[in-house]
């Protein structure tokens, strides 16, 4: 065990490397911090503690990053090997660290290193798919694995796809590692996961009570492992991201299918998973036209965040959790620009939003040109990261298309927004009158009768959209139906819902029981 | 080689749902797609992900197949599986650029027609689609064979059209006037009576003297009667109710 590394009188590393100043990192130092991190790290998850495992995951590699490697990565895996009994599985749970530290802190990022992360996340998910683990790890580290992998794979898109300023070296590169984050492999993986854990069956029996999932936090209670069936889990997440990332919102909402948003579940413990889940879901709807649907699910998430962002305040995830607290917001804006609804949005979350965006709400409902840059605006920055999944042709004159796949689903939501300004004229004429024979508006709008009867049905096409049952939805905010030459407006009235509102009352004032509960008087 | 064996024991709705990642069932989605197309039958995942992997390997995209798909997924409206489509399909295959303008619509040939529609349908101010399909069809007779000699609409587009065309006639009006019907699937004359005695007989058309002409009443439905919609205003969806079962027990 005594290694030429280990440095028994602590000193700094010898002044000579110091010179050069990136490149003082030396893989092989490790400090004693360092060494009692790996050592108790190493024990607690022999001993499947996984509250003091999550304590030194979030918490003590937080700091150790902060206070000793802002800049630079940490020791190498095979220099914090002696103290771990060089155990295979700990290691590569090591090197998902490190190379998960290294896509944040260091750049710019070598096609070298995110090759080799790719490898050793392939190693890492082939150990627990081969069902040999037996560890019980905490829900955010689980959360962690499969959210960096999605983002890593992500990056590297996008990493390659910007060829213009590429040295030599870096093409040489990305030529030897062509293989690594290719996209066949990202989705098979991920697949392999949801499959072997088998935890789409879980679910299912779960629902009839033959199985306890979602009770136990995901966690196995009968000295099993937790390791593979949330990853499972998080997996089908996983897969929802990597197809809005597509364009492919359908199949991303298919694979989330076998969890019920409608409930708490796994999904809601972890809060970046919550979050995750739900902008996507509400995303692929808002892409899908199911403006109805998105709103709701944004309005839940938003409310939801408003109450407890103050716990994660120390939390590493926060600035994540505010930034999409923020795209949600945009995203909300534009549904409720595009599908006006009266019901649906809780108070606080409607202050929120008109704090932050009434001007552009104002602006996108008028529907002129100035509305279109309101919607670019909001929806380039609320949107995901798309990305162009296939391999970049390196012999040809060589250019940027990292931006290809955005502007694609950008210039699509536009035209959506185009049909939608075609139509707010005839809503602007038909809220004034509750009956007109279609002559006379044809009169007004200036158009023959044949082509007012168009515009009337396109209407009808537009508001009216297939929704995930297949059963037709309206998502109009005022309808109309035509009795041979004359069209009957119909205003609905803005009703309060009061089932809504109870709902939500009840299950306001059982929180407010459950937290008095807990209050002990003595 | 195996592989390929194996996918040929497994139907393609199989495939699609068991190992839909997989570069090797590119042929056998292909060939999918043209079997929908001859026997008149659908399936959106398997179109998907035919596209997906276009995506991952541009060089194998068949312009042909895509403008297929394209035209399945419009018969397949009211479902959105046509913008579905258009997410997939990369910005220099279908230029929309100039939407306005009809003949600037498209750069490549043989999803013209496809994206015709599209076109149609953003400038509401032309006929409902059916009409439209006819009216470049046939006023342009020559045109799509021009074009690419080989390019044939499937079959039973026309009936997917008017079919579609219908139920937006029955969201929209309770009673319809003949001519406005004619229009919009278009069918005249003694086709036109045949279509309508048909309907009346098995959908619930009845067929009434109107002011100017004969006029249709259309079966009452939630959109067309609103008064039938009032009864679900203020109802909530089971699933909001589940929320609350934790509560109640």
């Amino acid at each position: 065990m005594a290694a030429p590394y280990d440095r028994e009188d602590g000193l700094a590393p010898p002044p000579q490397q110091q010179q050069h100043a990136p490149d003082a990192y030396d893989p092989n130092y490790v400090p004693d911090s360092v060494k009692t991190f790996v050592v108790h790290l190493y024990r607690h998850i022999r001993d499947k503690n996984v509250y003091e495992i999550h304590q030194m995951y979030e918490g003590g590699f937080q700091r150790l990053s902060d206070r000793l490697f802002r800049d630079a990565p940490w020791p190498s895996a095979e220099a914090v090997a002696p103290y771990c009994d060089g155990d295979h599985v700990f290691l590569l749970l090591y090197r998902e660290l490190w190379y998960r530290h290294a896509h944040a802190r260091l750049s710019p990022l070598t096609a070298a290193h995110r090759a080799e992360s790719w490898t050793n996340y392939c190693d890492l998910f082939g150990v627990v798919l081969h069902g040999v683990v037996n560890m019980q790890l905490p829900n955010q580290w689980l959360w962690d694995m499969v959210d960096e992998f999605v983002y890593q794979f992500q990056s590297f898109c996008q990493y390659r796809a910007k060829l213009k300023n590429k040295t030599e070296d870096e093409l040489n590169q990305l030529k030897q590692f062509d293989k690594a984050w290719n996209v066949y492999g990202v989705l098979n993986y991920l697949q392999a996961l949801v499959e072997k854990s088998m935890i789409t069956q879980i679910l299912e029996r779960e629902k009839e009570g033959l199985e306890q999932f979602t009770a136990t936090d995901g966690y196995d209670y009968e000295g099993g492992s937790n390791v593979l069936k949330v990853l499972g889990y998080y997996s089908m997440i996983g897969l929802l991201r990597i197809h809005c990332l597509l364009g492919d919102y359908h199949t991303g909402l298919k694979c989330l299918a076998p969890i019920d948003l409608n409930q708490q579940g796994v999904y809601t413990i972890v809060i970046g998973s919550h979050i995750s889940t739900i902008y996507h879901y509400g995303f692929a709807n808002l892409m899908m036209r199911r403006y109805v649907e998105a709103t709701r699910e944004f309005n839940k998430i938003l409310l939801y965040i408003l109450k407890y962002k103050q716990y994660h305040q120390k939390s590493p995830q926060y600035d994540q959790i505010l930034k999409k607290n923020e795209q949600m917001y945009a995203l909300l804006a534009i549904c409720l620009s595009l599908c006006p609804q009266n019901k649906l949005i809780d108070e606080n979350v409607s202050t929120q939003l008109k704090e932050k965006y009434n001007d552009k709400m104002t602006k996108m409902q008028r529907y002129d040109d100035e509305a279109y840059a309101a919607y670019d605006e909001l929806f380039s920055y609320a949107c995901p990261k798309f990305i162009t999944p296939s391999p970049p042709v390196l012999d040809q004159p060589l250019t940027n298309y990292n931006q290809d796949a955005y502007r694609l689903q950008l210039k699509l939501f536009l035209y959506e927004v185009k049909q939608q300004q075609l139509l707010s004229g005839i809503r602007s004429y038909l809220r004034l009158y509750s009956t007109i024979a279609i002559g006379k508006l044809a009169q007004y709008m200036e158009v023959d009768e044949a082509t007012l009867r168009s515009i009337l049905m396109t209407y009808k096409h537009k508001m009216h959209a297939v929704d995930s049952d297949g059963k037709i939805v309206s998502s109009a905010d005022f309808d109309f139906y035509i009795v041979e030459d004359i069209i009957h407006i119909v205003e609905s009235k803005p009703t309060k819902s009061h089932g809504d509102y109870f709902l939500r009352q009840i299950l306001k004032f059982e929180e407010m029981i459950g937290e008095l509960e807990k209050v002990q008087l003595d | 080689m195996a592989t390929e064996q194996a996918a040929e024991n497994y139907t393609v709705e199989d495939l699609v749902a068991l190992n839909p990642y997989n570069p090797d069932i590119l042929n056998d989605l292909e060939k999918f797609v043209n079997e929908q197309v001859s026997s008149q039958t659908y399936n959106l995942d398997a179109n998907l992900s035919l596209l997906r992997l276009y995506q991952f390997e541009p060089e194998r995209m068949s312009i042909q197949i895509v403008a297929r798909i394209l035209i399945k997924a419009l018969m397949a409206m009211p479902a959105p599986d046509f913008s579905l489509c258009l997410f997939l399909i990369p910005e220099h295959v279908i230029d929309l650029t100039n939407v306005s303008d009809v003949q600037h619509a498209v750069l490549l040939p043989s999803v013209f027609v496809a994206t015709f529609f599209y076109v149609r349908s953003l400038n509401c101010f032309e006929s409902i689609l059916s009409s439209l399909v006819y009216t470049f069809v046939v006023a342009n007779g020559g045109a799509i064979q021009d074009i690419d000699s080989s390019f044939s609409l499937p079959g039973g587009f026309e009936q997917a059209i008017q079919t579609y065309a219908i139920h937006l006639l029955s969201l929209t009006y309770q009673k319809v006037p003949r001519p406005v019907l004619a229009e919009a699937i278009n069918i005249e004359g003694l086709a036109l009576d045949k279509f309508l005695e048909y309907h009346a007989a098995n959908s619930g058309w009845v067929i009434e003297k109107g002011g100017q002409s004969q006029v249709i009443v259309l079966p009452r439905n939630e959109f067309n009667h609103p008064e039938l919609k009032k009864n679900t205003a203020d109802s909530v969806p089971f699933e909001h109710v589940t929320r609350i079962f934790p509560v109640l027990s």
